[in-house]
């Protein structure tokens, strides 16, 4: 209400308790998802951006748990609740879509069923025709043809940019406020994965939803982002707008991987690479985690741990070079 | 590009792959293709998942047997060779595939795995000449020789790559097909690898083909582009040109849904394509892209647009945009 934020992440930690040692996961994320807004969070696999994720939504698993920080949803605070009221919380306000739709759709149930069911138990809609008429609309709106014909067709019968649009038809017909996207686009080509992100964007533009959106994919995140956070080894290692994260990169990493990306309008003879591997999250190296691999890195970055320092107005960077500034 | 540009290693004529689904559907996964392959590039082939790229890559080198057509390998037809006939010619043609987790054998270290072809073939006699010539491939490809006794597992997903690619130039081949050789890989270890198929293309005047369907990554690695949608070549030309000046307006869909590193560019005006892609099984009549295609009229909905060239650059449509 008062918040500018739907979700305030404060210092988050979850760590999975594993036979060969403990895997920090996530380790001492903040993160503010303001109102209204599309936020991303992007990463390298086994970054924990999805495990960032799925802590919000009560889905970390055994050996997993959150062991310290806060996570406030609309002011409320998750970290700690029972699991009832979290499932019934999140139900109500926040939605998550995943990255492979084949696998999170029943394959024996009809896709309309589906997205009725999360009316039905998270929207206190009990007659199955107003239901109905409602699923129908939905597809109508995330752009489905013939939705009345969809609306009884089983997952295996549509295409795989047909399904993720089954998925956010589900994730919004509750109307939430906040939606977690986990790499939405990521097992979808191109041309589809453009109309999807249209699709969102739009969504959130009429419906003044928040979105946190998951991904690796730096092109994604400079399409349709507001607000960024860059992710390595668990920790964030910048935040900015996404004009300051492109314009003003301040990062080594996020300098790194910018360069990487081939681009459509230049030449090279060789891509700029990042050096090494992403370091195993059981032996983390000391001081900043990034420093094995940073061309930049020098004594005190082995040694101790960066904190997040202003390059510019709501710019922050992890990195010792941008203290000195 | 390359000065060797008039020398053709492969040639595809009217190459076609048909599957047949359990209820003897007809799956048209690659239709009538027609492609030159010059000695010393790299070509690329692009297209959607479905679209018939990595079959074309698998026919052209007999990995799958072709339905109709013809595979002329230096002006030799190796579509009718008798498999004795075809085998010697075989190692001249090798592949790197996407997955390098499903494509290593989880119980052979890194010594057996790039020493099998060289064995296979009986390239080398004894075991020393074997090792050494595993340690110099290894070098080759960036990996430390004191990897030598490890197992797939204790790898990453890069460093598993470049056994897959050690692998494939162990027996020097003339051509090397690479399937996807990046995609399941992260940015940062993605770049290392393209980086090494260049260098190795360029030390070893590989002629290659590339199968992506990263447009970014196509623009870094290729000199030709080949676009696929549904089965059928689209449109052929130098990697400029078709980036530049693309003809078909398929590939202008294509180019423009990339999303591009950059938010400044991200308020231009964006052609976003309708609809979905026809079933393989039940082909559209007339064009392939007709059902889609903004510019499709009466002709392009019952006759099928041939592959033309004009000045080196080819397109399959009645209504090319340049």
């Amino acid at each position: 209400m008062d918040s500018p934020n739907i979700l305030e992440i404060k210092d988050l930690h979850t760590s999975f308790f594993t036979d060969s040692g403990v895997v920090k996961a996530v380790n001492g994320v903040s993160l503010n998802v303001p109102r209204g807004k599309i936020t991303g969070l992007v990463g390298e696999s086994g970054c924990g951006k999805s495990m960032t994720a799925k802590s919000v939504m009560g889905l970390v698993r055994n050996p997993g748990r959150i062991e310290s920080g806060s996570i406030l949803l609309d002011g409320k605070e998750l970290v700690g609740l029972p699991e009832k009221e979290l499932r019934k919380l999140c139900g109500d306000e926040v939605s998550m879509i995943f990255q492979e739709p084949m696998t999170s759709l029943n394959p024996v149930i009809r896709v309309g069923r589906q997205v009725e069911e999360a009316l039905r138990i998270h929207g206190g809609i009990s007659s199955h025709a107003e239901a109905r008429k409602m699923v129908v609309e939905m597809f109508q709106k995330v752009g489905i043809p013939e939705p009345e014909e969809r609306y009884s067709a089983y997952p295996h019968e549509l295409s795989g940019g047909l399904r993720q649009r089954v998925m956010i038809a589900m994730a919004m017909i509750r109307n939430p406020k906040l939606l977690i996207a986990d790499e939405p686009t990521t097992a979808l080509d191109v041309t589809v994965e453009a109309q999807i992100l249209r699709l969102m964007k739009q969504l959130c533009e009429e419906q003044g939803m928040s979105v946190l959106i998951i991904t690796h994919n730096m092109g994604v995140v400079a399409e349709i982002c507001d607000e960024v956070y860059v992710m390595y080894a668990g920790r964030i290692v910048e935040k900015a707008s996404v004009f300051s994260l492109f314009d003003n990169t301040a990062h080594p990493y996020t300098q790194g991987l910018l360069a990487s990306i081939p681009g459509l309008y230049d030449n090279p003879e060789y891509l700029h690479t990042i050096s090494g591997v992403v370091p195993n999250l059981k032996r983390l190296p000391s001081g900043c985690a990034f420093h094995p691999r940073c061309e930049k890195a020098f004594g005190r970055c082995s040694e101790e741990q960066p904190g997040l320092y202003p390059v510019e107005e709501g710019h922050l960077c992890s990195c010792f070079l941008s203290e000195r500034q | 590009m390359n000065e060797n540009r008039t020398e053709v290693i492969l040639r595809a004529e009217k190459l076609t792959k048909h599957f047949l689904t359990k209820k003897k559907q007809i799956v048209h996964a690659l239709n009538e293709a027609d492609l030159t392959l010059y000695k010393g590039e790299t070509l690329a082939v692009v297209g959607e998942s479905g679209c018939g790229k990595s079959t074309l890559g698998r026919t052209l080198i007999r990995l799958l047997p072709a339905t109709s057509g013809k595979v002329l390998l230096n002006g030799q037809d190796i579509t009718a060779m008798k498999e004795k006939e075809f085998r010697p010619l075989r190692r001249k043609m090798q592949m790197v595939f996407q997955d390098p987790y499903a494509s290593l054998d989880p119980r052979m270290n890194v010594r057996d795995l790039i020493a099998e072809p060289l064995v296979t073939w009986h390239v080398t006699g004894t075991a020393a000449e074997t090792n050494d010539k595993v340690l110099g491939l290894m070098e080759k490809v960036g990996l430390p020789g004191e990897f030598l006794t490890r197992y797939p597992h204790q790898f990453s997903g890069g460093q598993r790559q470049r056994i897959g690619i050690a692998r494939a130039i162990a027996l020097d081949p003339d051509i090397l097909i690479c399937d996807e050789p990046v995609s399941a890989l992260d940015v940062s270890v993605q770049s290392q690898i393209l980086n090494l198929l260049k260098r190795l293309r360029k030390e070893m005047r590989l002629t290659s083909i590339f199968i992506g369907h990263d447009l970014s990554v196509i623009h870094f690695i290729a000199d030709r582009v080949c676009v696929m949608f549904l089965g059928t070549i689209c449109e052929v030309a130098p990697k400029d040109e078709l980036y530049s000046r693309p003809r078909h307006p398929y590939t202008e869909f294509l180019l423009d849904a990339i999303p591009q590193a950059d938010p400044h560019r991200r308020t231009r005006e964006k052609k976003l394509i309708k609809g979905e892609v026809p079933s393989p099984v039940h082909l559209p009549e007339g064009c392939c892209f007709q059902t889609r295609c903004p510019y499709a009229d009466e002709r392009c909905r019952s006759e099928k647009p041939a592959l033309t060239e004009r000045d080196g650059h080819s397109v399959a449509c009645f209504h090319p945009l340049y």
